[in-house]
């Protein structure tokens, strides 16, 4: 098993479906395990009857159907599914318009959706998603992508409620795009990262603005990260394969 | 994949590692065989496998082998395969016999005088050879090259054509560091009467793996000629043209990566609103109060 995350680690982001998929059918009774710890790009479905999209992910499922944030309702219908009790479905529905207007803030278009369900800690737990295609054809508004993809996974558990309560952020952040540029080819620079956070907060602004900040913190950073961090390795690497006419200039000749 | 079948069957298990294999990134593909060798729990299809991805990924990714001797290195390419596992090393004159799942070679010998290419057209691979080392020797502080000849080798003179492939390769691998990355440029040279074309095509990857996984792969194409002249005189022209595309890509790499912070990546999620501050979590109490913040942005919904 750790071999086959050891591969999910090393394959290009950019064929990681095919290598998940190959992995599952080659290890069928580690499938469960595979699929809930490798990140797959989100899919989303349509509300029939907000009209509004959803994104499906493990925390808004319930065997083949999936649970829309803004009705409710499974899709495909099913009778006797699970759903948050009517306080937590107060919250999740506040939480899914005020994080739409923040999805709207930074990515300018998109998708997200909150989920909320009670754990077994007198808690919750709660699952901020974000879908962002900002290729030209779909909601890029400066044309620069050809392909481009940013997908954020946040899954916060909520201590019970006290003097302070605990939250725990696991974030993960799948980002690919393609630049284009018909003179200079075709780049792509793909990845993942994933990281976490801890804080004990009051309760004095309310769970969702807790979250709601730590999210933002979380973003802020992990974007940070994969500017500096990733693309600056990457670039570095380049740079290094084959310097810049100017360095390779001043380099004296022996 | 067919997810649907409870079993694969062995030739399907050995496709799905083959394929493993082959895309591994510049320089992991021994950590991906011991990945897959530990999956696939079964040595003899693991065997199978490697021996036929290993080639095909070798030969892709312009891998350099120390030859027999350290009497330096030869370039596992498909422009200089004569078999299999036989591949010939022109600056040297030499036919290295290699094992593709060990990635080293195993012998060497002496070419014969068949097997290389006639006075005529040596002259002028020759001559781009010296060339070429020069301008690598110059540009990458760790590139390999080398020249072969692709078509036409027996050629006699004037007026028979003939072709060649120049092949260079870069890579640093440090896997400590999280990070590997390998250049490959291969330039198809092809002598006609009066006229040479060249083509080119660049391809750069770069792998950082520090708790993430973040690639890059980048490739170009690109075209010129220039006419036919002597050896000496062909062979600097060819090398100019060479180095004076390599670079011009360098240059475009880098600008892509300056326009990516300010520009493209802001097509996927800004640094930060428009209004330059974060977001106001705190008017969040009340649900009515969602309208305000609506307001307070100046979005209409």
């Amino acid at each position: 098993m750790e071999a086959a995350l050891g591969l999910m680690r090393r394959i290009p982001p950019k064929h990681s479906v095919t290598a998940l998929s190959a992995l599952v059918s080659l290890l069928p009774d580690h499938s469960s395990d595979l699929l809930s710890q490798v990140d797959q790009p989100l899919q989303v479905l349509c509300d029939s009857e907000s009209g509004k999209e959803f994104i499906l992910c493990e925390y808004n499922r319930d065997a083949d159907s999936y649970r829309s944030p803004w009705s409710n309702k499974y899709h495909p219908p099913l009778g006797d599914a699970l759903l948050p009790s009517d306080e937590l479905r107060k919250l999740e529905v506040e939480a899914n318009e005020v994080f739409a207007i923040y999805r709207d803030q930074y990515y300018e278009g998109g998708i997200s959706s909150v989920y909320l369900w009670e754990d077994n800690n007198e808690g919750f737990v709660a699952c901020f998603l974000i879908k962002k295609d900002g290729a030209r054809t779909a909601h890029g508004r400066r044309g620069y992508l050809q392909e481009g993809l940013w997908e954020a996974i946040h899954v916060i558990e909520v201590g019970p409620e006290d003097e302070t309560t605990r939250y725990c952020l696991t974030s993960t952040v799948m980002l690919s795009l393609t630049t284009d540029k018909e003179s200079s080819g075709t780049f792509n620079l793909s990845g993942s990262i994933r990281r976490q956070m801890r804080m004990d907060l009051p309760l004095a602004d309310g769970h969702l603005c807790n979250m709601g900040k730590m999210i933002e913190e979380m973003e802020g950073k992990l974007r940070n990260s994969l500017d500096q961090v990733y693309f600056g390795k990457t670039k570095e690497m380049v740079c290094t394969l084959r310097p810049p006419s100017e360095v390779v200039m001043r380099l004296p000749t022996s | 994949m067919a997810e649907e079948e409870c079993e694969l069957s062995d030739e399907q298990k050995k496709e799905i590692a083959k394929w493993f294999l082959y895309n591994a990134p510049s320089g992991e593909i021994q950590y991906i065989a011991k990945d897959l060798r530990s999956v696939l729990n079964d040595d003899k299809l693991y065997d199978e496998a490697t021996s036929e991805a290993f080639p095909l990924y070798n030969k892709s990714h312009l891998i350099c082998l120390e030859l027999p001797c350290r009497s330096g290195d030869v370039l596992i390419t498909p422009y200089n395969e004569l078999e299999e596992n036989q591949f010939i090393e022109p600056r040297t004159a030499q036919i290295v016999t290699i094992d593709h799942v060990k990635q080293a070679c195993t012998e060497a010998r002496p070419a014969a005088d068949e097997e290389l290419a006639s006075p005529y057209v040596e002259e002028f691979r020759c001559a781009l050879d010296a060339e070429i080392l020069k301008y690598v020797e110059e540009a990458y502080p760790k590139g390999v090259c080398s020249v072969y000849f692709v078509d036409g080798k027996d050629a006699e003179g004037p007026g028979c054509n003939f072709e060649f492939a120049v092949v260079i390769a870069a890579a640093r691998n440090s896997p400590k560091n999280f990070c590997n990355g390998s250049w490959r440029s291969v330039w198809n040279i092809k002598f006609k009467e009066d006229a040479l074309e060249i083509k080119g095509k660049l391809q750069v990857d770069a792998h950082y793996f520090e708790e993430g996984n973040v690639q890059l792969d980048a490739e170009q194409e690109c075209q010129d000629g220039t006419i036919f002249q002597a050896p000496d005189d062909c062979a600097i022209s060819i090398a100019n043209i060479i180095r004076h595309h390599e670079a011009e890509y360098l240059k475009s790499l880098e600008t892509s990566y300056s326009n990516l912070s300010d520009k493209t990546f802001k097509d996927l999620r800004r640094k930060l609103p428009v209004t330059r501050t974060l977001f106001p979590w705190h008017n969040t109490l009340q649900f009515s109060l969602t309208r305000d913040i609506q307001k307070e942005l100046g979005i209409g919904k």
